[in-house]
């Protein structure tokens, strides 16, 4: 079973949605790096918990409008405006007041989250015997996904991979050092900025396949396994794409063998899988390199 | 009054247009306290300036705020009389080595080519005269040997030199270096020191903040006392007095400097 999920033979769909996760993985473990050399990867914690008002709103909307509450485009677009509002809010609590950047997140985070789950629960309450499924974008599920929101996915993906691409030399300036990249003309605001809307867009495109909760841990953990093999920025980027590849389309076919597995957590264990083998076994700077290294200068 | 005696034995004021950077009125605040105070400053092309004062006297935050880094309260920068904005390119900016994370994955070449982005732009292809012209500061550096270095692998003197290199890599008129020579070993302090010369002959002006007051007088011809005011700002002969820097230090210097004038 797990070999026919892993070599694409459980039905067309079931391999769209793996190839959609793959994508999705390799967009994220790009723009990851970012974050993560700018030492600023858990501002998209708030973001992707920030999500979760604007599904439910959406959902109310849509249904309120007459339409199918679950359809993803409207979903998805409401969980990208509140995920802008959680972003602002963050940025405007850091630049404007007193509060650190992590006091920040906290708060925005746990407050969206809060709202989030408030509305869940009046939805749950509201229309007897519809079952809205949006729990699922918690922890991300692709059993019963439809092509179409396959290819959101997948092209959501491409379209951020393209993007972080196009950005990384500015990307990488303001990571290794914003004051300087300011004196060579580089609009740092905008592109912190640009930094945050791709991370909030990995976050909104994952929404169906990893969910809100544990996107964070797929744009984290394939440049902190990466940074273990490579010393050059671009190395770690391309590295990571590839682990977040590996984590999406391995995770999203094991799940695929079971009904009812979370796709989510099956994608984080794979790539905390690839994070546990490079952080053993990579040359120099892993834990078993460092260790001998020790050893031999002790002999 | 301090500017005015300093300005009427300065034997010849210069023209803001000539001046490769002036601050006028300059006022930098973090929060509620200011870090520098209505600063007016006119530095001298072609020469070497020290900035000297206490720690907390506003030294990197003047640097900062005349690159654009920080933006200030009121005031205005001019460089060669024009605003900053128009003339960013032809000033080189060497940071504090505490101010960047020397575990980033980056090699020292890589980091020498920054200083071409202006050249590079979003998506050009790092050529083989790219790689060249930044192999070329490194040498000037006496860094060469080390362009596939992982920059965590180096000394602190090595890493102000790979930082210089890149300052260098920008083909700037203006120099602005903060604590260029803090915490480096005697050879880089030379080598430092004879890059900053050699710019010095071909024109090239340099303003560095400065901590170490008893080598003033050896490596700058002027000097700018600051202590979140401008003290005084002059020939390093005139200028830096003992009453000056009893004045910007606060009486706080116990001895009198060698190679301070009376």
């Amino acid at each position: 079973m797990l070999i026919d999920a892993l070599t694409l033979q459980l039905g067309y769909n079931a391999t769209l949605v793996a190839i959609g996760a793959g994508l999705l993985g390799a967009a994220s473990g790009a723009v990851g790096t970012f974050l993560f050399l700018a030492k600023r990867a858990l501002v998209s914690d708030a973001v992707s918990h920030a999500t979760l008002p604007g599904i439910a709103l959406a959902f109310l909307t849509m249904v309120a409008l007459g339409g199918d509450g679950r359809a993803l485009p409207g979903l998805l677009l409401g969980a990208a405006l509140s995920a802008g509002v959680g972003l602002v809010c963050v940025s405007w609590l850091t630049a404007r007041t007193r509060l650190t950047e992590d006091a920040a997140i906290g708060a925005v985070l746990s407050v969206f989250f809060g709202a989030g789950v408030v509305l869940l629960t009046v939805i749950q309450t509201l229309g007897a015997g519809r079952q809205a499924g949006l729990e699922t974008f918690l922890l991300g599920a692709t059993a019963g996904m439809l092509r179409a929101d396959a290819l959101i996915i997948a092209l959501g993906g491409a379209l951020v991979l393209a993007l972080a691409f196009l950005l990384r030399r500015p990307m990488l300036m303001v990571a290794f050092d914003p004051g300087y990249a300011t004196t060579q003309g580089v609009n740092v605001r905008r592109v912190e900025m640009a930094m945050m809307v791709l991370a909030m867009a990995i976050t909104v495109v994952g929404l169906k396949v990893v969910g809100l909760i544990l996107i964070v841990a797929l744009l984290i953990i394939p440049p902190a396994a990466a940074r273990f093999w490579t010393d050059r920025a671009g190395g770690v980027i391309a590295l990571a794409g590839v682990i977040g590849a590996v984590s999406g389309y391995g995770g999203a076919a094991i799940s695929a063998t079971a009904p009812g597995l979370p796709t989510g957590p099956v994608i984080v264990l794979v790539a905390a899988g690839v994070f546990t083998l490079s952080l053993l076994a990579a040359p120099r700077r892993g834990v078993l390199a460092v260790a001998m290294r020790r050893h031999n200068v002790r002999a | 009054m301090m500017l005015d005696a300093t300005q009427a034995i300065d034997p010849e004021p210069v023209d803001l247009a000539d001046s490769p950077l002036a601050l006028r009125g300059l006022t930098v605040a973090y929060g509620d306290s200011p870090a520098i105070e209505a600063v007016d400053a006119t530095f001298q092309p072609g020469q070497m300036t020290a900035i000297i004062g206490p720690n907390g006297a506003g030294k990197s935050t003047l640097l900062k705020s005349a690159l654009g880094i920080v933006r200030p309260v009121s005031g205005r920068v001019t460089c060669w009389g024009r605003p900053l904005s128009r003339q960013r390119y032809r000033i080189a900016y060497v940071p504090q080595r505490a101010s960047v994370d020397w575990d980033f994955p980056t090699r020292v070449l890589d980091v020498v080519l920054m200083g071409l982005y202006r050249q590079l732009g979003l998506l050009g292809r790092v050529r083989a005269r790219h790689r060249d012209a930044a192999m070329a500061c490194l040498s000037r550096v006496g860094m060469e040997g080390f362009a596939t270095r992982q920059i965590g692998q180096l000394s602190g003197g090595q890493q102000q030199r790979v930082f210089l290199a890149r300052a260098l890599a920008q083909g700037a008129d203006l120099y602005l270096l903060d604590e260029p020579l803090a915490g480096v070993d005697a050879a880089t302090e030379k080598a430092i020191i004879d890059v900053l010369k050699s710019l010095k002959s071909e024109g090239r002006s340099i303003v560095a903040v400065h901590h170490d007051l008893s080598t003033v007088s050896t490596y700058f011809e002027r000097v700018l006392l600051l202590n979140r005011h401008q003290i005084a700002e002059g020939p390093v002969l005139t200028t830096f007095t003992n009453a000056n820097l009893h004045i910007t230090y606060g009486g706080r210097l116990a001895a009198t400097l060698p190679g301070a004038g009376s």
